[in-house]
């Protein structure tokens, strides 16, 4: 079967360091694929480079078998339209309101009325569980876990065929990042869909993966299924997985 | 041996590669204005915010110049007994130099400062990558109304100014130097020709398009957090205010000569 999401051998260099230095990963539809690993190790940046945001010095990046690393860009735009994304901060758009910001893609990509795309929105909000009466609040008057379910609802909202999730439950307290680690394992089932994550949040990686990846000095040193994650018989995911200071891997301080 | 010549030579490379990357920058941003999809709205709000609401910055920044010109005008020619000529030099001093210079100087501080400043918290706080994630180009969402927007209004700024500091200059004259308020304006018309005040618009429909282009661009390359989105809106101001001023005295040179 081929996967929905490839990363084959992807490097990147940034300000003369070698970030990535041949990431291979992929996810299949319906499969959620969390990658863990160090700050500074270069999650972000592999995300980046799978949702375009940066190019990659080599190596392709493969979306249902075909590389959008070679694509025009009318073509890549159209490839790009298969992914929602839930970033860190949120990202929502403080100039609009939050119904505007769910719906942005459906009023200004797709030209969806403002209408019918105020009723997806409240919608997708009673999906994620947000109450329709913050819709027309400004993001800034939402609690960080408020927001959060916002950019799900605005990541959801077009039905995605790969979403990705940067730091899902970062900066939220635990009740709350595991009812965002619920949604996002309700919103993969619901929309069959095939899901990147990045995280440093154990609890977080044990509940909505499938397959754990582990990244450190730019490349995946293991992978296995979240059940094999306590027995993986390497020392770096052991080390990183029980938060010693002690190992193989040097704590950034 | 420290070579003294190489931090200069650095200094004009990155001089150089920075305006090959702004240059890319304004052909992007121009090529996002004149094709589809156009975001009308957007351009509609930004008229209303670099346009209308700057109109009470330029106004009361032109009728003080041009009451402050009225003055000085009035002491310098009274030395060659020339005091009657206040009117026709207040007129060719506001139209073709004063009323675009000082509406876009102060326009780099307030919109340039305020495009950096929006588009640079955009992007430290990833909201510009959500918007191509989104499926939405921030060139053509972003960046082109305001450099649009700014194009057009300028110059509208610049006729608004040109009237205010005229009645500036007419305002001073007719009541502390003696002048009859008829006589003023007659002088003013009779003086005016209509390529001093197109002379002006020209200069301010560039001014417009710098100081939107270049807050943008600071702003859509800030990053590091709030230190970075400070220092360019810091750059935006400093270098669009410097590119009016070298740039108005070329559109003057071309013109005069």
């Amino acid at each position: 079967m081929t996967a929905k999401l490839q990363l084959v051998g992807i490097k990147k260099k940034l300000r003369g360091r070698q970030v990535l230095d041949g990431v291979d990963i992929d996810v299949g539809e319906r499969r959620s694929l969390v990658i863990i690993g160090g700050s500074g190790q270069g999650k972000s940046v592999t995300l980046k480079c799978a949702l375009g945001l940066m190019k990659p010095d080599a190596g392709q990046v493969l979306v249902d078998g075909a590389d959008v690393t070679k694509m025009p860009e009318e073509i890549r735009a159209r490839v790009m339209r298969k992914f929602g994304m839930l970033f860190q901060g949120g990202a929502l758009f403080d100039s609009l309101s939050v119904w505007e910001n769910i719906a942005f893609r459906l009023i200004n990509a797709d030209k969806v009325g403002r209408g019918e795309a105020r009723e997806r929105a409240i919608e997708a909000m009673r999906k994620v569980r947000l109450a329709p009466e913050f819709a027309d609040v400004r993001p800034i008057e939402l609690s960080g876990g408020m927001q959060k379910r916002a950019g799900l609802a605005r990541a959801i909202i077009a039905k995605p065929d790969i979403l990705f999730f940067d730091e899902p439950t970062t900066g939220l307290d635990p009740i709350t990042a595991d009812a965002i680690n619920d949604l996002i394992v309700e919103m993969v089932k619901d929309l069959g869909c095939a899901a990147v994550s990045i995280t440093h949040d154990m609890p977080s990686a044990r509940k909505i993966a499938d397959e754990i990846a582990m990244l450190h000095d730019g490349k995946i040193v293991w992978r296995g299924p979240t059940a094999d994650l306590d027995h993986s018989g390497n020392a770096m995911v052991e080390q990183f997985v029980a938060g010693r200071a002690d190992g193989p891997i040097q704590a950034v301080v | 041996m420290i070579n003294p010549f190489a931090p200069i030579g650095r200094g004009f490379l990155g001089m150089l590669a920075e305006i090959g990357r702004f240059s890319a920058f304004v052909g992007r941003a121009v090529a996002a204005a004149v094709s589809p999809p156009i975001f009308f709205g957007q351009f509609l709000r930004q008229c209303m915010q670099i346009g209308y609401f700057s109109l009470p910055v330029v106004g009361v920044t032109a009728v003080f110049i041009g009451a402050a010109l009225a003055l000085n005008i009035y002491v310098g020619g009274a030395r060659f007994n020339a005091e009657q000529f206040v009117p026709n030099i207040v007129v060719l001093g506001i139209t073709r130099e004063l009323g675009p210079v000082l509406a876009g100087l102060m326009l780099a501080g307030r919109v340039s400062a305020g495009i950096a400043a929006e588009i640079g918290t955009m992007r430290v706080t990833e909201q510009i990558d959500a918007m191509t994630t989104l499926s939405t180009d921030p060139f053509k969402y972003l960046i082109a109304p305001r450099v649009l927007a700014a194009t057009l209004t300028l110059p509208i700024l610049v006729v608004v100014a040109d009237i205010i500091g005229v009645m500036g200059g007419y305002l001073v004259s007719t009541s502390s130097l003696g002048f009859s308020g008829a006589a003023y304006l007659r002088n003013t018309f009779n003086f005016m020709e209509p390529q001093d005040v197109g002379l002006g618009l020209v200069k301010a429909a560039v001014f417009g398009f710098i100081i939107a282009s270049v807050g943008a661009y600071q702003g859509y390359r800030s990053n590091g957090g709030a230190l970075g989105v400070g220092r360019a809106t810091t750059n935006a101001v400093v270098v669009a205010i410097v590119l009016i001023l070298a740039v108005n005295y070329l559109i003057t040179a071309f013109f005069v000569e």
